[in-house]
């Protein structure tokens, strides 16, 4: 029975009123009294020494406070990178000196050059005009082969591009080309997972201010994660303690990995403000957004898959060129490796694994974390290349897959890539995704296409990712510079109502509804009664914020035991108000009972006696009714599932439309069914465009080629179907107290292997003998392999 | 409207800079502004009037979130110079809501159906619905989806804002 309220029902969602009402409050809605405009003069060669920066004629422009450049800022820290990977040679990776404006060359274009910095926005941009830069150019490096084989130096400190050279498991090296050498069977694919935009609708935004009178610095910002900014910022790169720095990250429009890095503009504006006395704004354009944020994906691979005669997995090897971009942002060493190569096992009990990864400097926008985060690379690789093995064997793809599934008896499964899974059931997924996706009448849906003219295709494969980000202590083992806990107050107030501070942030996941019905469940208060609180350093505690689908599963976990907390002391004020021991109290509903009794307190009472102490416990118990957790989670979580997409192609253009897709996935135990819907929904359509449009392609002068809406095709309305989402199998998660697992990022994992293998199965159908293309599988690109 | 004219970071120019003055109903209520020749409709609203629920999410007119009413059609205020809205009406989201403030039958039908997650292209897609039903009060699922072209959502693959404009149609 679907619920009404709490824990399971689909509360609609508060957020939306202010969204849908025009009152949200983006970060370029702030505007600050005696706000000054800095406008980034960016760099429009890829590869360059910079020689001079001439700013005499621009300084003398309308409007203009002051010119900033790189000579300017090299007194202030590197933009740091948080995560250490150290390689199969036992060194660190090469981690060069990432400025805030460019300093002797410039390494991509949009890096920043200089800064203008003036009365009005206008101004700002066309003073930026009158500034003369000469740049003597430098060959660039875009292509990742060619970087290594000895293209010019990115970094010339270093002797080449290679950041780091990783192998994982190294000492199962050995023992996986053995296996492969001996397999009676091994299916190759090598493969090319698409760089691409990011593309929150919101540009990104920093307004920093500076208060002389408290010497503090608060800085407004597009952020998932604003703990994480002030820590990055304030420590690493411009030597603010904390208590002077507050970081705000309010009404955020979409992330999507994007907005969890420290960039450039974040500290600049901040330093701008102190030394200028004066609030500085700065607002991307979508056209900075294209060159500035950092893309996702970039990886060129090559798996093998052994199998025996009956399709049975014996081991997987896969080499993998990573590409950094230009310098390492936040989170990028850690995107290939741990959260890559530990997802290679799959859903499957591969007896043997071994991960290569080659991290690549290149002359383009810095790589980093893009919805899924290393796991859509690796879940595409191996759902790839077990849909070749099937069709080379002869097997049916759900087959293979059922055959080689780690069984439900076999939890907790530890996989040959370190992890360890709790639970899970993936026949049970496979199941629902066949029921849903009408498997049976492909055939029949297929006949019909065809007698339209249309090649139909069914592509199926299933996808497992590690969430609900991270053990701090196992995190710090693989390389990050930062613990991974989650934290949250939660402040009863004097009347019951509940404020939750957390230190997640939401930014579309909707937080501020389903976090209240958790607490609304816990305490029997209605979930109206219950606010959250999140985006500000200056009101919740230091959290680590919102990716990789950790919110609810370490997030919430953080917000459950502070309310168990709470729960804990407001027995104790009920106990002595009803002249009762402790271990005699029941809590049910929101009121307080002496067990056998009919005697009992409400919450209301409660509350209010824990901030009017006049009949209170005072000599055991503190006043007050508020509670703080950190929730360090004892391992990831573990979502699952299968997807089904039906393609049609057109043999005559190459275009490929989608007409169906289903998701079967296990969250667990879900919070709120429809906005789960919503995630699942929104991360297909990210892996629709991944497959089929988007491609942040660059010239090999390393000029961004699409670098607007008008080049970089996003998915449109029209180039997704209605989507079946079924989250009805669940596992729960067995080591955090909801059971959760998380869904944020589940759709653009397992979607792009399942159009492709759609693609690939409708073209074989056609009888044409293609094993393979490269995502964006664009018409072009269809009408050529079909065209030979 | 007019209490809300704030020139916030409008310091006084040195040099002299032409402006235009225009006259224009905002939201039915009457608005006259003083502009640069070179302001932009989404400037006006945003900047000027602080109706901040008008959004600019690109710089190529290509992804819809800064749609509004004018006259009726649905129109990008990022395309458009604030001069040529003179002696118009424009209707923005925040025009939007029942007369007694509570959200309107197409704001509400967006709640109601999850069609909006982050909220950003949010008010494009309400201000371009609205012009849809008005067009064609009963469209099919293709029909919204072929006139939605010119409004990028990142969060909700569509499917969601499909059907809440489906049912927006239903309950008018």
């Amino acid at each position: 029975m679907p619920k009404d309220f709490g824990v399971g029902a689909s509360s609609k969602r508060r957020e939306d009123v202010r969204f849908l009402t025009g009152r949200g409050r983006y970060t370029d809605d702030i505007d600050l009294h005696g706000q000054l405009y800095v406008h980034f003069l960016r760099s429009d060669v890829a590869h360059g020494r910079l020689e001079t920066v001439d700013t005499e004629a621009a300084a003398e422009m309308p409007g203009v406070v002051r010119i900033f450049t790189g000579d300017d800022f090299r007194e202030v820290g590197s933009i740091p990178c948080g995560w250490q990977v150290t390689d199969r040679h036992g060194e660190p990776m090469k981690e060069p000196r990432h400025p805030v404006l460019a300093e002797d060359k410039v390494r991509y274009v949009g890096e920043a050059i200089a800064a203008v910095v003036a009365e009005t926005a206008a101004q700002a941009r066309d003073a930026a005009e009158a500034i003369i830069v000469d740049i003597d150019d430098l060959p660039a490096v875009v292509d990742m082969t060619d970087a290594l084989a000895g293209g010019a130096c990115v970094h010339e400190e270093f002797e080449s591009n290679l950041c780091f050279d990783w192998g994982f498991v190294e000492d199962n090296r050995d023992a996986v080309d053995a296996a492969i050498k001996d397999a009676p069977h091994v299916t190759t694919l090598e493969l090319t997972n698409n760089r691409l935009v990011p593309n929150a609708m919101e540009p990104r935004v920093a307004v920093g201010d500076y208060d002389l009178s408290t010497d503090q610095s608060t800085l407004y910002t597009t952020s998932q994660n604003p703990h994480v900014i002030r820590l990055l910022m304030g420590a690493f790169v411009l030597g603010l303690p904390e208590h002077k720095l507050r970081v705000v990250a309010p009404d955020v429009g979409g992330g999507f990995g994007s907005k969890i890095f420290h960039y450039a503009e974040e500290a600049f504006c901040t330093l701008a403000a102190r030394l200028l006395r004066r609030p500085v704004k700065w607002t991307a354009t979508r056209s900075e957004a294209f060159l500035t944020d950092a893309h996702g994906r970039d990886h060129v691979s090559r798996i093998d898959l052994a199998l025996d005669r009956d399709g049975r997995f014996l081991a997987v090897r896969t080499e993998t060129l990573a590409n950094m971009g230009s310098y390492l942002s936040t989170f990028a060493p850690s995107i290939p490796t741990y959260l890559h190569g530990t997802l290679m096992a799959g859903n499957y009990a591969t007896p043997l694994i071994y991960v290569n990864v080659k991290a690549v400097f290149t002359n383009t926008t810095p790589v980093d974390a893009y919805r899924g985060a290393g796991r859509p690379e690796a879940t595409y690789q191996l759902e790839r290349v077990i849909d070749k093995a099937a069709r080379e064997l002869g097997i049916d793809p759900i087959e293979i897959r059922r055959r080689n599934f780690i069984g439900t008896d076999q939890f907790p499964y530890a996989t040959p890539v370190a992890l360890e899974y709790d639970t899970g059931d993936y026949h049970a997924t496979m199941d629902k995704l066949v029921e849903i996706a009408d498997v049976a009448g492909f055939e029949a849906r297929a006949q019909d296409s065809r007698r339209r003219g249309k090649l139909r295709g069914l592509g199926v494969n299933c996808y497992i990712e590690a969430c609900g980000i991270a053990p701090s202590a196992l995190a710090g083992a693989l390389g990050a510079r930062a613990g991974l806990y989650e934290s949250a107050t939660v402040r009863v107030n004097a009347t019951g109502s509940v404020t939750v501070m957390t230190g997640s942030h939401s930014h579309g996941q909707g937080h501020e509804t389903t976090f209240p019905q958790v607490v609304s469940e816990m305490l029997g208060i209605p979930e109206d009664q219950v606010h959250v609180q999140h985006g500000d350093t200056a009101s919740t505690p230091m959290g680590m914020g919102t990716y990789g689908s950790r919110s609810i599963a370490v997030g919430g976990s953080a917000m459950v035991r502070a309310t168990e907390k709470v729960i804990a002391k407001a027995r104790k004020i009920a106990a002595h108000l009803l002249e009762a021991s402790d271990e005699d109290i029941e809590f049910s509903d929101g009121n307080f009972t002496v067990a056998g009794t009919d005697r009992s307190v409400a919450w209301g009472e409660v509350s209010l006696q824990a901030y009017v102490p006049h009949n209170y416990p005072i000599d055991q118990l503190e006043p007050g009714l508020e509670e703080t957790a950190f929730y360090d989670p004892a391992n990831f979580t573990f979502p699952a599932g299968a997807y089904a997409c039906e393609v049609e192609v057109d043999e005559e253009t190459g275009k490929v439309d989608v007409v169906s897709f289903a998701a079967a996935d296990d969250f667990g135990n879900v919070i709120n069914p429809m906005v789960v819907d919503g995630q699942v929904q929104g991360g297909i359509g990210q892996g629709i465009g991944q497959a089929l449009l988007e491609h942040a392609t660059y010239d090999a002068d390393g000029q961004l080629l699409a670098g607007s809406f008008m080049d970089y095709a996003m998915p449109r309305a029209d180039d997704i179907p209605n989507i079946i989402v079924d989250h009805s199998c669940q596992t729960p998660c067995t080591h955090n107290p909801l059971g959760v697992k998380g869904c944020g990022e589940a759709g653009a994992i397992g979607t792009p292997p399942a159009v492709v293998n759609a693609v690939v199965d409708a073209l074989q159908r056609g009888g044409h003998q293609i094993t393979h293309i490269d995502m964006p599988l664009s018409p072009s690109r269809v009408w050529s392999a079909i065209n030979g | 409207m007019i209490d809300n004219l704030r020139f916030h970071g409008e310091i006084i120019l040195s040099e002299v800079t032409l402006m235009i003055a225009i006259t224009l109903t905002i939201n039915g209520k009457p608005v006259t502004a003083e502009v640069e020749g070179r302001s932009l409709l989404s400037d006006l609203l945003r900047d000027r009037l602080r109706l901040t629920g008008t959004h600019v999410g690109c710089d190529t007119s290509q992804c819809g979130a800064c749609a509004v009413l004018v006259d009726g059609a649905v129109v990008k205020a990022c395309t458009m110079l604030s001069a040529e809205a003179d002696g118009t009406e424009v209707t923005t989201i925040e025009g939007m809501a029942a007369d007694d403030g509570s959200l309107g039958i197409i704001q509400q039908a967006f709640q109601d159906h999850h069609g909006l997650q982050c909220g950003f292209c949010t008010p494009g897609m309400v201000m371009t619905a609205a012009a849809l039903l008005k067009e064609n009060p009963n469209p099919s699922d293709d029909e919204i989806r072929d006139y939605l072209e010119g409004n990028l959502c990142r969060c909700t693959g569509y499917h969601n804002i499909v059907k809440s404009i489906r049912a927006a149609a239903a309950a008018m």
